[in-house]
């Protein structure tokens, strides 16, 4: 043992009670990290535990109120992101930090092209070495095309592409898989994999237990701004990381009740967008979840958005209880009784500069308001209702929507649409992002819409989340439904299968 | 193999697609600028004169350099409102000094209302960095106090061509080998901005401030630094201008380049540079300089009142946002479907 202890190298990288405080908030304290070259560290915790803050004390963004920080031993003293990358750190940040007027390739090199002659950018190496890149992670991006208008999950790609493109000697990856599917995380973890065959450090946030399993080597559990336990992960069962991250017990994550599924509430008729998805018909019943699954891409958000009245249809309609809903017209759809919980809650959920009390009040603002004008006071009343109702942590109801977790944040858009009614809940990667207890007061809150009627069509690249809340499953690859399958038919094995087009396509 | 193939055609699209829309933004300019021409000279011959095209061309020199600048600083998501105040300053700078010093060195004279620029930029861009206001502000008021500067200094005083060396007013109105010299300086100075904007890491760096700023942050960029450069450059260029404006017209007061900031930031829209940041080029912002200049003369040669001219110069800044928007939605939608493909 004492061997082994004697030959293990000195951290890379390494906090020393390292506090930092926002205002009155105490966003870390006393936290204390090491990162070894060779290791990948896993640091698991609840939004809100302190995870984004170490991230970014680490990687020169905010700098710590107290405490050490020590490269190779050395202290060191970060004043900007820039220094930060100059000690072989790279990040990558939960924020989107591309520019979406510039090409993948710049979006790479940003302020580190490489050069020719007069310290000139040499566009032909830039070129060669991002193909490289994202060659190592499998996509077929085209380096030169601009950021914007890419995917969620292609953009995540660029991020990561942009982490990878110096040699790193420590890599700090906060959620990077969030939007990713399956495929697209097995060749990040084998980049991964290789980095610390070279000998990098890696801190690893995400809140999939599964990836953690998978591809770290030690944890770091953190608490309401506390490390709280630092262990081997083979020294850990996934139920013990659960105990430790929330503090108490979780009965079950997946707590979908049985309803009586009634009359069919959607029915939808061979829908086709060019180019995105293709004669898609189903329908879903009062008081029925039905999961909609697939690869990210295989156009499972759009079919939700061509529902909703938010992209134009090629072909096909959409009945709500036997009524035919005008298509393109996202206003008829909600009088019609649709809610819709986008995937992107910052851009397109929630206004984030507004309170929590407009925020909950946006899709009522007709029924709120008298002779045209909103009483502040009715406003607040349905505000503070529903959260209640959906146990929301907040300050204050006028404080802007921005300052809550990404937990509470998906509550409000929630509530926002509980308030309405619906009929038919459209909700699109609920739990993305979300700590482990939210997560299941987010699924316990579904399910118990479902039991009051409400049909409920959810998307999600999760499975268990899948398998867990699904009455049926739907699985979509390329654009088109390629199966749908019963809870008891449904597991992993068969979801993929389909998701991955190996079997025939259901015939059309 | 074969769906990378695919993939690698799609791309390609992707690339000539952007690439083609850059070319048709300047190429749009050049041909509204050819019709422009063309009408003029079919309804007024005289119009297509050697000697009245060499003007438009002089004409436009002073706003093509102001319009530079104001690329740097609009690029990074800001913009500065003081260019034209801090040609004033500079213009009676230089004609002061070679008033009292008849003898002196024109090189000096260039050199001191450069820095004279460069300074009244440093000051913007210092407030803008450190200070965290928004550029909007800091330049709207730098307009003023600069301006009450150049007043204060001059205190009524007016410098006339008699007091100016002849070698000073030569630069404003001779050629070499037929180009004027005003436009030499022009082109140098668009060429050097354009090559820095394209060709290294600092210019590039500019584009990912305006595009995305907290993520340029993020990324290692020094953003404070490179906005302040932005600034400085901004206000040299003001300067120089400055210092041409009193070659070419040897009549400085106060108020010379009063309204010139508005007619730049115009031309610079106009140009194709957006003015949320992030996109455009310099060489787009000298055209556009080229057409406004071009459009007021033309207007004037054909006996069109003064009002007019001010609509039509309105009325091409709305046509180019709106052109800019009707594109930018359409490649928007075309990049999504190629995405949508290439995903699904």
């Amino acid at each position: 043992m004492t061997q082994e202890a004697s030959r293990q190298p000195a951290p890379v990288m390494e906090l020393r009670d390292v506090s930092k405080s926002y205002g009155a908030v105490r966003a870390l304290r006393d936290g204390n990290i090491s990162l070894r070259a060779g290791e990948v560290r896993a640091v698991m915790g609840e939004n809100g535990a302190g995870k984004s803050t170490l991230v970014k004390v680490l990687g020169g963004v905010v700098r710590r109120d107290i405490g050490e920080m020590l490269v190779d031993g050395e202290p060191v003293d970060f004043h900007s992101p820039h220094d930060a990358r100059d000690a072989g750190i790279a990040v990558i940040y939960q924020e989107p930090t591309l520019f979406p007027d510039l090409s993948v390739a710049e979006n790479v090199v940003m302020g580190y092209h490489p050069l020719r002659g007069l310290k000139r950018i040499d566009r032909g190496a830039m070129h060669t070495h991002v193909q490289a890149l994202l060659d190592r992670l499998g996509v077929g991006l085209d380096p030169e095309r601009p950021v914007r208008g890419l995917s969620i999950a292609d953009q995540q790609i660029v991020e990561i592409a942009k982490a990878l493109s110096f040699d790193a000697r420590v890599l700090i990856m906060d959620e990077p898989t969030a939007a990713l599917s399956g495929p697209e995380v097995e060749r990040l973890f084998t980049v991964v994999r290789t980095l610390r065959e070279h000998g990098a450090a890696v801190l690893f946030i995400s809140h999939r237990l599964d990836e953690v399993f998978s591809i770290c080597d030690t944890v770091t559990v953190m608490r309401d701004g506390a490390v709280v336990h630092d262990a081997r992960i083979a020294d850990m069962t996934p139920d013990q990381m659960v105990r430790r991250m929330v503090g108490r017990e979780l009965s079950a994550l997946f707590p979908k009740q049985d309803a009586e599924v009634g009359r069919p509430v959607l029915k939808v008729h061979r829908l086709t967008r060019e180019g995105v998805f293709f004669d898609v018909s189903f329908e879903v019943r009062a008081g029925e979840i039905v999961a909609l699954a697939g690869l990210v891409g295989a156009g499972r958000s759009e079919v939700a958005r061509g529902i909703f009245g938010i992209d134009k249809l090629d072909a096909g309609h959409v009945e709500l209880e036997g009524n035919r809903l005008p298509a393109g017209r996202p206003q008829a759809a909600m009088r019609a009784g649709i809610g819709f919980v986008p995937e992107d809650r910052r851009q397109q959920g929630l206004v984030m500069d507004l309170s929590i009390a407009r925020n909950t009040a946006l899709t009522r603002l007709r029924s709120l308001s008298r002779l045209g004008i909103i009483r502040g006071a009715d406003e607040a009343r349905l505000a503070r209702e529903w959260g209640e109702r959906l146990q929301l942590k907040f300050h204050r109801l006028e404080d802007p929507v921005a300052t809550l977790s990404g937990g509470n944040q998906q509550k409000v858009v929630l509530g926002k649409w509980l308030a309405t009614n619906p009929k038919l809940l459209i909700v699109d990667e609920p739990t993305r992002g979300i700590d482990v207890g939210t997560k299941a007061e987010v699924h316990r809150l579904m399910s118990e819409l479902a039991g009051r009627g409400v049909a409920v069509l959810m998307i999600s690249s999760e499975l268990p989340e899948v398998l867990g809340m699904a009455d049926r499953v739907l699985v979509m690859h390329e654009g088109r439904l390629t199966g749908e399958l019963s809870r008891a038919e449904a597991d992993e094995e068969s979801v993929i299968r389909l998701a991955t087009g190996q079997v025939g396509e259901v015939a059309a | 193999m074969s769906t990378d193939a695919v993939a690698a055609v799609e791309g390609a699209g992707a690339r000539r697609l952007t690439e083609r829309v850059f070319r048709v933004r300047e190429l749009g300019i050049l041909v509204a600028l050819a019709i422009l021409i063309a009408v003029t000279a079919i309804l007024e011959p005289r119009f297509i004169h050697a000697d009245s095209l060499r003007n438009l061309a002089v004409n436009a020199a002073i706003f093509a350099i102001l319009a530079a600048g104001q690329t740097l600083v609009i690029i990074t998501r800001n913009v500065d409102l003081s260019q034209g105040s801090v040609l004033g300053l500079a213009a009676f700078l230089a004609g002061d000094l070679l008033t009292k010093h008849s003898g002196m060195p024109l090189v000096a004279v260039f050199i001191l209302g450069i820095a004279l620029g460069a300074a009244c930029g440093l000051f913007n861009g210092v407030l803008t960095t450190w200070g965290q206001v928004p550029a909007l502000v800091v330049t709207l008021g730098t307009l003023y106090a600069f301006r009450g500067l150049a007043f204060l200094w001059t205190s009524g005083r007016q410098i006339n061509a008699e007091t100016l060396p002849d070698s000073f007013l030569n630069i404003g109105t001779n050629s070499v080998f037929g180009v004027p010299v005003l436009v030499l300086i022009a082109l140098v100075v668009i060429g050097l901005v354009g090559q820095w904007l394209r060709d290294f890491r600092t210019g590039r760096e500019l584009y990912a401030i305006g595009s995305n700023p907290a993520g340029a942050r993020l990324a290692g960029v020094r953003a404070e630094r490179r906005v302040l450069t932005a600034f400085v450059l901004s206000g040299a260029l003001a300067g120089l201008g400055g210092v041409l404006f009193t070659a070419r017209f040897g009549t400085v007061d106060a108020t010379a380049g009063t309204g010139y900031e508005l007619t730049v930031i115009a031309a610079t829209v106009v140009g194709g540079v957006a003015i949320f940041g992030g996109s455009g080029s310099v060489y787009g912002a000298a055209l556009g300089a080229l057409l406004l200049g071009t459009i007021t003369s033309s207007l004037i040669v054909l006996k069109v009142e003064a009002f007019w001219q001010m609509a039509a110069v309105g009325a091409l800044l709305l046509a180019s946002i709106a052109f800019d928007r009707l594109v930018g939605l359409r490649v928007d939608a075309a990049l999504r479907r190629r995405s949508a493909r290439r995903a699904g």
